[in-house]
């Protein structure tokens, strides 16, 4: 099956963006496919290369550029990013600001979109 | 107009101004209306609370998008529907909840159709994706 995910939450605050990311590991370890990752509302700020956690806890933003850097596609909204101060300058390899319509585009070339939000 | 392509839901279950989910929905519906799809838009739960008649977000210092709302329609977001029992369950009448738009002939306003939850279910289960707010 071909997936695509979006996350509404941001970082450490809550556990969706945790969740997604589980969830996108068992959906690989499973033989699915991840078409794309949309970051839209706080769950932009997953994003941010400046994020610094302790070293005992998960990286949240390395971890996503590296599943970008697996070919995932992972877009930040540039309205939400613009919102909320994540320009290109900040952004965590692998991952690329764009538009809503990505996630139209995601929508439509996938057999399901999972949300992962309040 | 273009071909209608798949069938999506954009689903409001947050109430209005305590979080930015439903404001940030409404850029949602207004961009996939752009695109090839057949959109609909279901507000249930608390989400219903977005459809309240009166609404004013100025004391809160929030720029608020009740006009947004009130152009849905203009924006070709046109299958809106709310959930009878998510208002009734809020105490808001169904003839009170507001425009989305007004007819271009009549100047008649357009409201959400209210649905039971039964055809909201029918709905659902017809869609090829639904995108939760």
């Amino acid at each position: 099956m071909i997936i695509s995910i979006l996350v509404l939450e941001g970082p450490y605050n809550h556990e969706a963006s945790d969740s997604a990311y589980n969830f996108i590991q068992a959906a690989l370890a499973k033989g699915h496919a991840i078409r794309g990752i949309f970051f839209y509302d706080d769950g932009v700020y997953n994003v941010t290369r400046l994020m610094d956690p302790p070293q005992d806890d998960r990286h949240i933003s390395r971890r996503w550029s590296e599943l970008g850097a697996t070919g995932i596609d992972m877009v930040v909204c540039i309205a939400a990013a613009k919102r909320r101060g994540i320009t290109n300058e900040v952004l965590a390899p692998n991952i690329r600001i764009s538009g809503l319509g990505q996630l139209a585009s995601m929508i439509h070339e996938s057999d399901r979109i999972v949300t992962f939000g309040d | 107009m273009a071909q209608k392509g798949k069938k999506v839901m954009v689903t409001v279950r947050k109430p209005p101004h305590g979080s930015i989910y439903v404001q940030e929905s409404i850029e949602v519906m207004f961009i996939f209306a752009t695109y090839e799809m057949d959109l609909s838009v279901v507000f249930l739960d608390d989400g219903v609370l977005a459809l309240h008649p009166g609404q004013d977000t100025k004391e809160l210092g929030i720029k608020g998008f009740m006009a947004s709302l009130g152009a849905l329609v203009d924006w070709e977001v046109t299958n809106v529907y709310a959930d009878r029992q998510s208002l009734k369950d809020r105490g808001i009448a169904e003839d009170a909840i507001i425009a989305i738009g007004k007819d271009d002939d009549s100047g008649a306003p357009i409201h959400p159709r209210v649905l039971d939850a039964a055809e909201i279910a029918a709905m659902m289960a017809a869609q090829h994706s639904i995108v939760s707010f």
